[in-house]
């Protein structure tokens, strides 16, 4: 089998110019949402309770709310979790109230509601991890960003580097703007994910990196978009059928994992995508603008020949 | 071109076969075990205990599958695995009956636990199954913060009586000694008792630190806690908060808590199975109580002792050897004036002892208590779950002022450390606050375990049999390479006795995801080699060579992402850095290394080679 059969090569970097408005267009969307719309974040990020309880027969919502409501609880989310007999309830940080007695407390009420009601779960965070856990975020974050800096400057050239990072950023961006737009619940699970993916997708510039230099070293007499028109078409195929495996597995993941996983999954895949996109479209054009030239590859290596003599006459 | 050397097979050979191994524990399951653990904070549960518990199932005939004695931190704990539960209910009964003399105050907890069936041979090579997290098998999380501030203030209070008590031995006249905030402020009359007090201090007082200051008439020394011993202040009383801990949830009867220090001034209590958060939390939360009283040694108070009754205003308490003692009623001191306790050393005759420092209200009591009782004996007394045990009972041999109290005799270091711990067991060290809960219901565990493995399994099959059918053999090498790829993930993460987590069985899919990057990265260049024009002896040997600059960088770029989760990830962040880490490692040995052998092995011998299994290679027609 084969799903390739590419007869020459595609003139990638000839659309450079309006993919990289499309990615910018994407970025700025995504910006927009996060900062207008912001993120639903876990307890783990904002400190409070989180109960799961499961009953026998599909429970209605409302009359749980209204058992919830009845404890004195304004600000709190009932919902379901997985499956239409799982219920999630999310409850706030209360002043001067222990936690224990928070959820034993709720869990008394459904009880007397319903008593076949089963306590599946209980987290509760204290307010001062919140804050802890998005400086570590950031940090880790920032951590990734310079350490793959540094590693691609070594290894290629500081204009690649910079370049491969500018793009997987903006995928990470992208992503973060998907759970701003669709609220979906932001958990560490899901930052794991993004900083996973960041490192997966570089793996991706790498690849085409790899190849864009063995082209120069390669190709002497062909120009710059050329070698790296070249060099994507050569790896597309590589592309697509990691990309397509990963995928396999995230999706397996995405369907059977439960909800626990859900968003995890969520996050890898679009990761998955605007990867290949950036790495293929953004990476590349972003090293072309700054203006990646044959030298700046390949080191000129003196030959042993080259030096210096001096003979007597 | 494409041989390995024998050696090289032999090795990955070797390297399945302890894969093998060390994965095999996982796959046992459990087996019904009773476990035995220390009821009282006096009673310990050494391998003495162990061979106990062999001998009184062997009398009642109930054979066991093996017997283990483990010591986790203070704590020693004994298992027996049993052939069914059967054995298991019969086995409790009767650890219960014959260790615990008298039920209504048992020296031991026996439980019903739980333990890996995998056989002994090989429990023998320490291949034992992962330890699965919380979220897999249903428990209580907790995360508490220990009050740092709360306990350098104890320690400033205690370091003020000491200034107090140098300075009045030495004769220093000072005009009051007082703790501010986080120093302790001297006010002298004038500058030369300053210098005195200053020499005394700096001689016997290395932990103190002293600046001078003057504020209108009156010369001041300024002491704070220099910062190693601030340090040191802080890691004994996160140790101590650690040891009390233990010592109260192993009356929970837990199969396997764990109690760690996370942080500067963080730990962490996992219970597995635990499913009542409301006890749990009152037994962590609850404090023992020191209290010391006179012991009644008199002929009379002798006499009702063997009499068996027990005079007014006397009660009796048993010694940790067993013997009664009659104790009065009064209670001279509690745990509240004992600011700490250490093992150590007489300093005269270099016996072992134990040193006992008290503040200034019990160090006046019991100046005056030790005065008036000379030859008499006291008793320090532990009070536990509302019954009290006799920890030591010492004879006064004269009158102690000071605060700083010795007990010495006929005890051995380890009596005198062990003695010291129970002293200090009476209370935190520091107060604690829970900051993080998490209750994860049995089944949901359960679920979250099935779903984790069917989700890895669906994927792995999906993606096994498309590499096949694109690649043909080498994808068949590929699928092959990838099982074993799994096989050395779960072997060291087992090897490791790393805790696997939901997010960790994650990263095993998206690790197996990703290791098969490097399989398609070799196989593509092999086909653009066979494009090319390369014979297929070539070839094999270019993809690989050439796959292999490309397979390394994108690796070490992943590595540098799972590095920082780790560095900077905690809870379910760190479960999945610790096995995408691994998996990342182990996946870049098996796609090269592994699937490089099968290629070799199964093409390498082939001298006229025509053709390579590994599906169209599609060359572009000239146009």
């Amino acid at each position: 089998m084969e799903f390739f059969r590419i007869r020459k090569t595609i003139p990638f970097m000839r659309y450079a110019l309006i993919l990289n408005l499309i990615s910018l267009v994407t970025f700025l969307a995504a910006v927009f949402f996060i900062a207008t719309k912001g993120f639903h974040l876990s307890i783990e990020f904002t400190g409070g309770t989180v109960m799961e309880v499961a009953y026998p027969q599909a429970p209605e919502l409302d009359k749980v709310r209204t058992v919830i409501a009845g404890q004195g609880y304004s600000d709190f989310q009932v919902q379901n979790f997985g499956t239409s007999r799982d219920v999630m309830i999310r409850l706030p940080l209360q002043a001067g109230k222990e936690s224990a007695a928070q959820s034993q407390e709720v869990l008394g009420a459904l009880k007397a509601a319903d008593a076949t009601v089963e306590l599946r779960r209980v987290e509760f965070v204290g307010p001062q991890i919140g804050k802890e856990l998005a400086h570590d975020g950031l940090m880790a974050l920032a951590f990734v960003v310079i350490g793959i800096i540094i590693y691609l400057a070594f290894r290629f050239e500081w204009k690649f580097a910079v370049a491969g990072v500018i793009a997987n950023l903006h995928d990470v961006v992208i992503i973060l703007g998907f759970f701003a737009f669709f609220q979906w619940e932001f958990s560490l699970p899901v930052l794991a994910a993004i900083l996973a993916v960041l490192g997966y997708s570089v793996n991706e510039s790498v690849v085409i990196m790899d190849r864009i230099r063995e082209n120069f070293r390669k190709y002497r007499k062909a120009s710059v978009t050329e070698v790296i028109d070249s060099a994507i078409t050569a790896t597309i195929s590589r592309t697509i059928i990691t990309h397509g495996s990963t995928q396999m597995m995230i999706l397996a993941m995405l369907f059977f994992g439960g909800p626990t996983l859900h968003y995890f999954s969520m996050a890898i895949t679009i990761g998955i995508w605007f990867g290949i996109y950036s790495s293929v479209f953004v990476a590349a054009s972003i090293a072309m603008w700054l203006g990646i030239t044959r030298e700046d590859m390949i080191k000129p290596v003196k030959k042993e020949g080259d030096k210096d003599e001096v003979l007597a006459e | 071109m494409n041989r390995y050397p024998l050696w090289k097979y032999i090795m990955i050979a070797v390297a399945v076969v302890i894969s093998i191994l060390y994965t095999l524990p996982n796959f046992f399951g459990e087996s019904p075990a009773v476990q035995v653990s220390s009821a009282k904070t006096t009673v310990k549960v050494d391998p003495a205990v162990m061979a106990r518990v062999g001998q009184i199932l062997d009398t009642a005939k109930l054979a066991n599958t093996g017997l283990y004695f483990d010591q986790n931190g203070p704590v020693g704990t004994v298992r027996a695995r049993l052939q069914n539960t059967d054995a298991q209910l019969r086995a409790k009964d009767l650890l219960e009956r014959e260790l615990n003399p008298n039920p209504t105050d048992p020296s031991y907890i026996v439980a019903l636990n739980l333990l890996s069936a995998s056989p002994s041979w090989l429990t023998a090579i320490h291949a034992l199954p992962m330890y699965l997290g919380l979220d897999l098998r249903g428990g209580v999380h907790f995360l508490l913060q220990v009050d740092m501030k709360g306990a350098l203030t104890k320690r400033y209070d205690s370091l003020t009586s000491d200034i107090r008590t140098q300075l009045r031995d030495k004769n220093v006249r000072n005009a009051g000694i007082n703790r501010v905030g986080d120093t302790i402020e001297i006010v002298f009359r004038d500058n030369e008792s300053r210098g005195r007090a200053r020499d005394v201090l700096r001689d016997n007082l290395p932990d103190l630190q002293v600046v001078e200051q003057n504020a209108g008439a009156d010369f001041k020394l300024i002491g704070s806690l220099t910062p190693a011993s601030i340090k040191a202040a802080q890691d004994s009383a996160l140790r101590q908060n650690i040891t009390t801990l233990h010592n109260r949830i192993n009356e929970l009867g837990v199969a396997e808590p764990i109690i760690q220090q996370q942080g500067a001034d963080r730990i962490v209590v996992q219970l597995p199975g635990v499913q009542d958060v409301a006890k749990a939390k009152d037994i962590l939360g609850r404090t023992a109580t020191l209290e010391v009283r006179l012991v009644d040694d008199s002929p009379e108070a002798q006499s009702a002792l063997a009499g068996g009754t027990v005079p007014f205003g006397l009660e009796r308490y048993s010694e940790r050897d067993g013997r009664p003692v009659l104790v009065r009623r009064q209670i001279v001191l509690t745990g509240e004036n004992l600011q700490d306790a250490q093992a150590g050393f007489d300093s005269q005759n270099q016996q072992p002892a134990v040193h006992l420092t008290l503040d200034a209200k019990g160090s006046r009591i019991f100046r005056d208590i030790t005065r008036d009782n000379i030859n008499k004996r006291m008793a320090i007394l532990l009070f536990e779950k509302g019954k009290g045990e006799v920890v030591t009972a010492p004879v006064i041999r004269g009158e102690i002022a000071g605060g700083r109290v010795q007990i010495s005799g006929s005890m051995t270091s380890a009596e005198a450390s062990d003695t010291a711990l129970l002293l200090r067991a009476g209370s935190l060290a520091a107060p604690m606050e829970i900051i993080e809960e998490r209750t994860i219901g049995p089944s949901l565990g359960a679920d979250n375990i099935k779903k984790g493995f069917d989700a890895t399994l669906y994927g792995f099959i999906a993606v096994a049999v498309f590499i096949s059918v694109y690649y043909m053999l080498f994808g068949v090498f590929s699928a092959v390479a990838l099982s074993v790829n799994v096989l050395m993930l779960l072997a060291v993460l087992s090897m490791l006795q790393a805790t696997l987590t939901l997010p960790g069985i994650a990263a095993i899919a998206f690790t197996l995801g990703m290791a098969i990057d490097a399989n398609v990265l070799i196989n593509e260049r092999i086909r653009e080699e066979l494009r090319n024009g390369a014979s297929p002896q070539q070839a094999i040997n270019l993809g690989f060579d050439r796959a292999w600059g490309t397979i390394l960088d994108s690796n070490i770029t992943t590595l540098i992402a799972g590095v920082a989760l780790l560095a900077f990830g905690s809870g379910p962040v760190r479960g999945f850095a610790v096995v995408h880490c691994i998996g990342i490692a182990t996946s870049m040995f098996t796609s090269v290394v592994v699937t490089r052998a099968m290629a070799n092995l199964w093409y390498g011998r082939k001298k006229k080679l025509t053709k390579l299994s590994i599906g169209t290679v599609w060359k572009p027609t000239k146009v």
